[in-house]
């Protein structure tokens, strides 16, 4: 029961946001700020997650074929599919949903107990249209290219530590190129889409209803995260469903 | 003027106004007092439509405020000003942004008019030299000045004021309600203003309301609060056995400055 409250809930709070921009230059602005926060405060974590993880992968891809009779190549290609697909969209999206959304979470709810949410009412701007829609299409357009970023310094790791290994460069390379489908391009854009909204979206809505004081900004902001991360794994699952 | 007929409030079963009718008028600082937690905050809210009153009627000089839609009701509001409890700045933005931000939204002037305008409206809450600060930097006195510069900027027809001194020392107060009553003064505002602070009831309570237990118990001039009988209004200003001792001594003597 408590779970269609709050959906319904959350349905009107994106009916709300969708309204006409008091002052199209300020939202502008606010669009800006946004991705700026995004973006340059996730660009190192999302980097060095990354960069590991498409390292490990190859390392332990490695370890695994031991002296099988697999050929040295298939290390690109498997680093390369793996990190497209799999880890660049669901580590980053998990990555992001703790940062970005307990980030989101704690400034709505700051906001809203601090009577800052009001004041904007009171001036006659929609805080929803203000405050949320920046949020989650600043969110949309930069999720995206953080994790094709995050892929590709996977990618780059892989390559690093299979040289490392004793893998030659070329080879990696080779396995680079090697039965490269660009639909799971397409799969990895699809999922950081989705990621984007869900994260940004869940985590306005914690922030934005909070009630009471300063812990249940954290709380809130906890909730952000919990739910942002549950529903990344899940529609990381759905998507690899429906588009697989 | 605002007048305000048979305000009723409900948080689920739990009645916070029951019943309300009064007047505020223009040119004057209204006040609205009461005991912590007696509704005030919420009385004001559902003046400005932060919140929605179970029953009863608003009007902003002969305009329904509670019938109006959604669309008509941010019309007006853009001749609202409100000043917070917590003063309500914006944490990313400076003081000057902070003050230009009503204009940013909502005025067709250029960069060098906004300039101006907020400069005028600092200098006229004596704020000068802190336009770059964040409301980090600043104490609650100054945030409360750039909260009544916000306020004023768009030089709005009511302006409502939630425990503007409330957490300053009694100097800064007494600053911050002279201005408000300057301005109010100045500019002929309809203002209103929520506290529970004897000083300000005194200092510049040209017309007062005191809410007790959901009612409006009492409603006057500060020149007829002390002449009053009523027992709760009598209780709430002399909170303290030493006040009403000190009354008992001074017997009805005491004056209040025009
Ligand atoms: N949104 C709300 N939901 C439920 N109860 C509320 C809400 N806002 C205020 N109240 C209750 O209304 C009463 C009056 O609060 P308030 O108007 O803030 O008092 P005051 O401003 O006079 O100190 C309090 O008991 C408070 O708990
Ligand atoms: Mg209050």
């Amino acid at each position: 029961m408590k779970f269609f409250y709050h959906f319904g809930k959350y349905l009107l709070m994106m009916r709300d946001m969708l309204t006409r921009p008091e002052n199209l230059h300020m939202y502008w602005k606010e669009l800006l700020r946004q991705m700026n926060g995004i973006g340059v405060g996730s660009l190192i974590i999302i980097g060095v997650i990354s960069l590991f993880v498409g390292a490990v992968t190859a390392l332990q891809f490695a370890y695994q074929m031991g002296s099988t009779f697999f050929p040295d190549y298939l290390i690109g290609y498997i680093v390369r599919d793996t990190m497209i697909i799999e880890l660049a969209p669901t580590l980053s999206g998990l990555v992001l949903a703790g940062k970005v959304g307990s980030n989101m979470a704690s400034e709505l709810g700051t906001m809203r107990i601090s009577e800052q949410i009001d004041a904007l009412e009171i001036m006659g701007v929609n805080p929803n249209g203000y405050l949320i829609m920046p949020k989650i299409i600043a969110a949309i357009f930069i999720v995206p290219p953080l994790i094709v970023l995050a892929a590709l310094l996977g990618i780059y790791g892989g390559y690093w530590a299979a040289e490392n290994y004793g893998i030659s460069p070329a080879n990696y390379q080779k396995g680079l190129l090697y039965l490269f489908d660009p639909f799971n391009v397409v799969i990895m854009t699809v999922k950081s889409v989705i990621f984007a909204f869900l994260i940004a979206s869940v985590a306005c809505y914690q922030g934005f209803y909070v009630k009471g004081g300063a812990l249940d900004i954290g709380r809130a902001s906890t909730r952000a995260v919990v739910y942002g991360s549950i529903l990344v794994i899940f529609f990381d699952y759905i998507v690899a469903l429906v588009l697989t | 003027m605002i007048e305000v007929k048979d305000l009723k409030k409900s948080f689920e079963d739990k009645a916070i106004l029951k019943g309300i009718t009064t007047s505020f008028e223009a040119g004057k600082t209204n006040l609205i007092i009461g005991t912590s937690g007696s509704g005030k905050t919420v009385f004001v809210k559902c003046l400005v439509g932060l919140l929605t009153p179970t029953s009863g009627t608003i009007t902003y000089d002969g305009i329904e405020f509670t019938a109006l839609s959604q669309r008509e009701k941010k019309d007006i509001r853009t001749k609202i000003g409100m000043l917070f409890q917590g003063s309500a700045l914006f944490d990313s933005m400076t003081v000057e942004e902070n003050v230009m931000f009503p204009l940013n939204m909502f005025s067709k002037m250029t960069a060098k008019e906004k300039m101006d305008r907020v400069n005028f409206c600092l200098e006229r809450v004596n704020l000068v030299g802190a336009n770059k600060k964040y409301p980090a930097e600043i104490s609650g006195g100054m945030m409360k000045r750039v909260g009544i510069a916000r306020a004023i900027v768009l030089n709005p027809k009511y302006l409502f004021c939630d425990e503007p001194n409330s957490g300053l020392d009694p100097k800064t107060a007494l600053v911050i309600d002279e201005l408000l009553g300057d301005i109010t003064h100045e500019y002929n505002m309809t203002t209103i203003i929520n506290t529970h602070d004897m000083n300000s009831v005194m200092g510049m309570g040209e017309k007062i309301v005191f809410l007790h237990q959901g009612y409006k118990e009492w409603e006057g001039t500060r020149h007829q609060l002390l002449e009053s009988d009523n027992e709760t209004l009598y209780d709430f200003i002399f909170a303290s056995d030493f006040l009403k001792e000190l009354r008992k001594g001074a017997g009805q003597s005491i004056k209040l400055s025009k």
